[in-house]
């Protein structure tokens, strides 16, 4: 038996060896792969951009609102202001049109008198407060309060701009608002007070620190390559669904399948010799990945992928999760009878298991609905299981959970396809 | 002489057809014999030799092979027959030796006794200098003979061959008989189909004419002939048994 498994697996690597296209997509697509989005993400992890986003201000109010407005976006690193447009003040319609046409992809719109406006109506609150507190002169007649109307920051966004990024872009502007008017009310404050010398404290008393965890003594701050070299090496390991499924349907096209059927071979050895096949691939797949994202990506300006004392337990979810993918790919061979089925059905379903499973976009900011169907997906569990080794510094006791469930999806897969496949010989 | 392979009343009724593929078939083929199963189209000759490989289960009825009942011993049954597919049931891009050495490795061959027995049917069937040449590259004729060659690798006791001279040349045709009259000098039952009557005249010791699922005629060729009126030849048994009406079905 062991040896009908090994000359199985020599059979595998041999029909792998000459066949250059899947080759390629076994082992370059998923490097090119895991490169091209760490790259492409890591701008939005950084800090410290080298790429500003420009923005539209349209300046109608020229007071102080709109220049700490003005002052803070320069400030700010992500973005570059941009006042003028062929040297003549930028219009709200000339911003909207340039927007709208994805030219640009924000303009703000400070309307007329907010500054004065705005001081105007602060002003009538703590003079009110302040009556009231019996602070004013008790002679004077109270003034009737003059009528201020609530004033409007427009916001414009090209509308292909990404939902998230318009959101965290509406709660800096919305931050940076209530800092004036809050500026404005001390001030306003102290200046009805008469008093001079009582100045308010006006930094923040409520202020945010983010407690990194550590391992070994060190913080590991999580960067791009931390976060998306697990999630697109466990879409690259998926992807093996595609050759191996093509590998079963052309050995039953081919006529070879029925051959081996007529063997004194069991059909669980020939399973057993692809999945050790593949699984081999799945590792070599997977410490390529790696090996390129620790000595490749400081060359190409990305953070190097921080392992120190995880390899092991990453290379035990890498080999699980292989598993859940190659017994994926033995059903989809089973069923499918030709390769423009599998290959197909193949590509898309990994993409649908990596987007349900979280692979783009984190489980918690789905809906309810689909964090529970992203709680069904072997992806899900293997990024889980790859969060917790490198990110979350767990023991090996604490995935076992999840890397039982990726087998026990490898079991269930080979198990229907084998009975598929026994169903359909009786017909 | 004693029978091999002993059938008793089998039938076989696909999934959502409306008739019998084979319909309860007995038959006893004896040790030694080349026995031709001769049928046009859908007369139930690949249903048959299916069944006896084990690739499809019987509606009803049961045989045996060597004295093993198929229902209680299959896997040994596995292990004393060899089957020659129809189609090139060959890896393209492995080699013949590559190829041969795998599928002999599931028979449960290994080692010197592997490689020596690959070397010398390859040998035997011409083909000892293209051993390390992969499949792809082959000719028709030498795919069949290769083909051949990866059924009897584990000297079958009785051996399946499902058209075996189709689509090859006089050469190879003339190869792969001479080999498989060697085969059964030394002992090997061969259960053949064919649509080359001729060929079947001159090859088969035993011959047994099947249509629409039923066995219509059996017995050695010259039997066969003598016994039909007007017959000067197999084609004359053939299409006074089975019509000469077009046997087209989807």
């Amino acid at each position: 038996m062991l040896y009908k498994i090994w000359m199985s697996i020599v059979k595998e690597f041999l029909l792998l060896k000459r066949d250059l296209g899947g080759l390629i997509i076994l082992f370059i697509m998923p490097l090119v792969l895991v490169i091209t989005v760490t790259v492409i993400q890591d701008s939005s992890f950084k800090t410290a951009s080298n790429t500003k986003i420009p923005i539209l201000l349209v300046d109608y109010d020229k007071g102080t609102v709109s220049k700490t407005v003005f002052d803070n976006l320069e400030k700010n690193q992500l973005f570059t202001v941009v006042t003028q447009i062929d040297n003549k003040p930028i219009t709200e319609e000339v911003a909207r049109e340039n927007v709208y046409k994805g030219k640009f992809q924000l303009a703000i719109v400070i309307p007329k008198n907010l500054s004065v406006d705005l001081q105007a109506k602060v002003d009538q609150n703590v003079e009110n407060i302040v009556s009231k507190m019996g602070f004013t002169d008790s002679v004077a007649k109270p003034e009737k309060p003059k009528v201020i109307t609530q004033k409007e920051v427009k916001l414009y966004f090209d509308p292909a701009v990404q939902l998230s990024f318009k959101n965290s872009v509406i709660n800096a502007i919305d931050k940076m608002i209530s800092q004036i008017e809050t500026k404005s009310i001390y001030t306003t404050f102290q200046n009805q007070l008469g008093e001079e010398n009582t100045k308010f404290d006006q930094t923040s008393f409520i202020t945010f620190k983010e407690i990194i965890p550590k391992i070994n003594n060190k913080e590991i701050l999580p960067n791009s390559v931390q976060h998306n070299v697990p999630a697109w090496t466990l879409f690259a390991i998926f992807f093996i669904v595609i050759p191996l499924s093509i590998n079963i349907v052309k050995e039953k096209s081919q006529g070879t399948f029925v051959r081996l059927l007529t063997n004194p071979t069991s059909n669980l050895i020939v399973i057993i010799g692809k999945t050790i096949t593949y699984s081999v691939i799945c590792m070599i797949q997977f410490y390529m990945m790696v090996a390129v994202a620790i000595f490749l990506f400081p060359h190409i300006g990305l953070p190097p992928l921080n392992i120190e004392g995880h390899l092991f337990l990453m290379s035990v979810v890498a080999l699980f999760s292989g598993f859940a993918a190659i017994g994926f790919g033995i059903l989809l061979g089973t069923v499918a009878n030709t390769q423009e089925q599998s290959a197909p059905f193949g590509a898309t379903s990994v993409i649908i298991l990596a987007a349900i499973g979280g692979v783009w976009v984190p489980v918690f900011v789905m809906p309810k609905m689909m964090q529970i169907i992203a709680k069904s997906s072997p992806m899900n569990w293997g990024l889980e299981a790859f969060y917790d080794v490198l990110l979350r510094n767990v023991s090996f006791v604490e995935i076992i959970p999840k890397i039982s469930l990726l087998f026990l999806f490898f079991i269930i897969t080979t198990s229907i396809a084998l009975f598929y496949d026994k169903k359909k010989r009786t017909v | 002489m004693n029978p091999i392979i002993k059938i008793e009343s089998l039938s076989k009724k696909y999934k959502d057809a409306d008739q019998f593929s084979l319909n309860d078939v007995s038959l006893e083929i004896n040790e030694g014999q080349i026995f031709g199963l001769l049928g046009p189209n859908g007369a139930g000759k690949t249903t048959l030799i299916s069944m006896l490989c084990g690739l499809i289960k019987p509606t009803s009825g049961h045989f045996s092979i060597d004295d093993l009942d198929y229902h209680h011993h299959s896997s040994k049954i596995k292990k004393i027959i060899g089957v020659v597919p129809q189609e090139y049931a060959l890896y393209p891009t492995l080699t013949a030796r590559e190829n041969l050495h795998y599928f002999g490795s599931m028979y449960g061959l290994k080692g010197a006794d592997l490689k020596d027995k690959v070397i010398e049917t390859l040998d035997l069937l011409g083909l000892l200098k293209f051993a390390d040449k992969q499949i792809h590259t082959f000719s028709g004729g030498m795919k069949r003979r290769v083909n051949l060659i990866a059924g009897i690798l584990h000297n079958p006791k009785v051996l399946f061959l499902d058209e075996p001279t189709v689509g090859v040349d006089v050469q190879s045709k003339n190869a792969i008989l001479d080999y498989l009259k060697i085969l059964n000098q030394n002992g090997t039952t061969i259960i053949y189909t064919s649509h080359h009557l001729a060929e079947a005249e001159d090859f088969c010791t035993n011959i047994a004419i099947l249509d629409r699922g039923k066995i219509y005629a059996k017995g050695t060729p010259s039997t066969l002939i003598e016994t039909t009126e007007n017959a000067r030849n197999l084609e004359d048994v053939f299409i006074s048994l089975t019509g000469k009406d077009l046997r087209d079905a989807i």
